[in-house]
């Protein structure tokens, strides 16, 4: 469990990185292969492999960013991780990672089973629609909460599948998953383990990363 | 500095394309032992020739192979010493391009079967005396990558750094990843496919039919009697030409423009710009390309099939390979789409292979690896520049 009282500027890197992706990073052993779907620019691979020493790949659905994380080094291919995870074989990376991608899905279920399938391990961040200012936000406006982490309206947002913490942990227990490790963090990037009260971090963390593991073995 | 800041920095010495290149050393290697063929009979000997550029490093690690398409030749970096064009691929191979012969030993050999020095129909037959002609055994593209397995042995290099190739060069770079793949760490397949489609082998027929319907292809034996069939081997190229473009490219280049005329003819002239073009390439690619050679080497491209290769399973081909990928298609290219270099993605997915994967958006249909694409060039670069670091060689 990450200490409560660390927070990612400690790390002297938040300036440049996104809190979830330093809070992948952390639960990555160095020198595994990761598969980071969604991998967007790539920043999480290069990050992975500046300082895990990653064996990475990425798959990402736009053209011109697959094509800017190749000409940067990573490897990555032009893809949809609700069509083409299917093409992998079980187990066959260390990490399969969906950073702030699962609620942009068609059938995040399915991604999910997927993940957990092609890695040993999942790790997943989210937005948290559980977060108390967006419960108030349409509590008082009655309307569809726009954040900054949300910050199209409704019918341009691509999130089709938003979902709580608590969502999240219920679909984790259907699935019959272990969550191994689970950090909410909120804007400041000041994080907190969720296992304490799923209540509280909920209603407070505006993010979540879980790392996952199947609770049996393929 | 100014805005310019996502330019590949190989734009600058890209306008070189009428420039002589880099000047190559030319060689032939004659191969006395048999080289064993797919269909089962054998060659002896053969001969390859081609072309390299740039030096070999002390550890033999940094040598590039540069597969032609169906009817390119050696000379992929240096001015055609039969046509005096640029080299085809001049705008990537070169110093300081994305394949940079400053830093790589470039090595481009003509393809067994080929009419530019290597073994092929037009090739005197040593037991024979007289060119084979239609006695030329049915090679394929394994053969043609077997054969230059044997040139790189030759050379004295182990493990290629990388094969590169488009449309018929891209599947010798798949064939080079599944036979010899521990010869190959980096594979670039670029508008290409894991086998030939219906519609592929379909306008290889009309072409050959041209060919053998010309009253001077004599049944292949036309170089006996003195007379090449001209006319067959133009209308080939001309309806493949058409392939190799795309209805917005042939629209944009041509539209319905009349060639040098203000109004039709009411004749069979070729009235209209996009019929002189196509005349033009026909007659010009008769000059310097033998009709046999033609035939054989669509033969070899219409049965390259990886997945029946490996019991209908494409994966198989690929399985256990260490090679790192980079698959390439064009949006426009609908002689090899990029469903079928998905299909290829697929198959090295399926084998957890390290594969990357672009398309690039582009008009100019399958002729899009031949031409000036900045975002094709920047993903070259980067990913040879990305296994160059992985192979431990030096920085650009």
């Amino acid at each position: 469990m990450l200490d409560k009282s660390k927070t990612a500027a400690d790390a002297g890197l938040h300036q440049s990185h996104r809190v979830d992706h330093l809070l992948i990073a952390e639960m990555v052993a160095p020198g595994s292969r990761v598969l980071d779907v969604g991998c967007g620019d790539g920043a999480l691979l290069q990050l992975l492999a500046d300082t895990k020493a990653v064996d990475g790949r990425g798959m990402e659905l736009s053209r011109e960013r697959v094509n800017a994380c190749v000409a940067r080094g990573l490897s990555v291919i032009q893809g949809n991780a609700d069509n083409d995870l299917d093409d992998y074989p079980d187990q066959a990376f260390d990490y399969a990672v969906l950073s702030l991608t699962i609620q942009a899905t068609l059938k995040p279920r399915d991604v999910l089973v997927n993940l957990l399938r092609i890695g040993r391990r999942a790790i997943v961040s989210f937005p948290n629609f559980g977060h108390w200012k967006i419960r108030t936000d349409l509590l008082f406006n009655g309307r569809m909460p726009r954040t900054p982490n949300l910050p199209e309206p409704w019918y341009a947002s691509p999130d089709s599948h938003l979902c709580t913490i608590r969502d999240f942990v219920e679909l984790c227990d259907v699935l019959d998953t272990v969550v191994e490790e689970a950090v909410a963090f909120n804007s400041a990037g000041r994080r907190l383990p969720i296992k304490k009260s799923v209540t509280l971090h909920n209603m407070f963390g505006e993010k979540a990363v879980f790392r996952l593991r199947r609770r049996h073995h393929i | 500095m100014t805005a310019k800041t996502t330019a590949p920095p190989i734009d600058t010495a890209r306008d070189d394309i009428d420039g002589d290149g880099v000047t190559p050393v030319m060689d032939t290697v004659v191969f006395t032992d048999a080289l064993d063929l797919d269909n089962g009979k054998t060659l002896q000997p053969f001969t390859i020739a081609y072309n390299t550029y740039g030096t070999l490093n002390a550890d033999r690690s940094n040598a590039i192979l540069i597969c032609h398409a169906l009817t390119g030749d050696q000379h992929v970096a240096n001015r055609n010493p039969m046509t005096g064009k640029p080299g085809w691929w001049s705008l990537l191979v070169g110093p300081g391009k994305p394949v940079d012969t400053n830093r790589f030993f470039v090595i481009c050999a003509n393809i067994l079967g080929g009419c530019q020095g290597s073994t092929g129909p037009a090739s005197i037959n040593p037991e024979t005396g007289e060119a084979y002609g239609l006695t030329f055994p049915v090679i394929t593209i394994g053969d043609m990558v077997d054969a230059q397995a044997r040139l790189v042995d030759h050379l004295g290099i182990d493990q290629l750094f990388a094969v590169i190739g488009g449309s018929m060069g891209g599947m010798q770079v798949l064939e080079w990843a599944a036979r010899h793949k521990e010869r190959v760490f980096a594979a670039v397949p670029i508008a290409a496919a894991a086998w030939h489609s219906s519609q592929n082998i379909a306008f290889h027929e009309v072409g050959r039919q041209a060919v053998m319907a010309d009253p001077n292809w004599m049944r292949g034996d036309y170089l006996k009697h003195g007379v090449v069939p001209r006319n067959g081997l133009a209308v080939a190229r001309m309806a493949a030409h058409i392939t190799y473009l795309s209805e917005d490219a042939l629209h944009e280049k041509f539209g319905r423009n009349l060639q040098n005329r203000t109004d039709r003819t009411f004749s069979f002239d070729a009235d209209f710009q996009v019929e002189s073009y196509l005349r033009h390439q026909g007659s010009t690619f008769v000059d310097r390309f033998d009709a046999n050679s033609y035939l054989y080497i669509t033969r070899a491209m219409d049965y390259f099939d990886m997945a029946a290769e490996h019991g209908d399973v494409l994966a198989e081909a690929f399985r256990g390979t260490q090679s790192r990928f980079c698959v390439v298609s064009f949006t426009s290219d609908w002689l090899y789409p990029t469903r079928e270099s998905r299909e290829i993605v697929q198959a090295l997915n399926a084998v957890a292979a390290n594969v990357s994967f672009v398309e690039i958006e582009s008009n100019a249909g399958h002729d899009a690896f031949l031409l000036n694409e900045p975002k094709f060039f920047a993903t070259m670069t980067g990913f040879i520049n990305s296994c160059a670091q992985k192979r431990g060689l030096p920085a650009a």
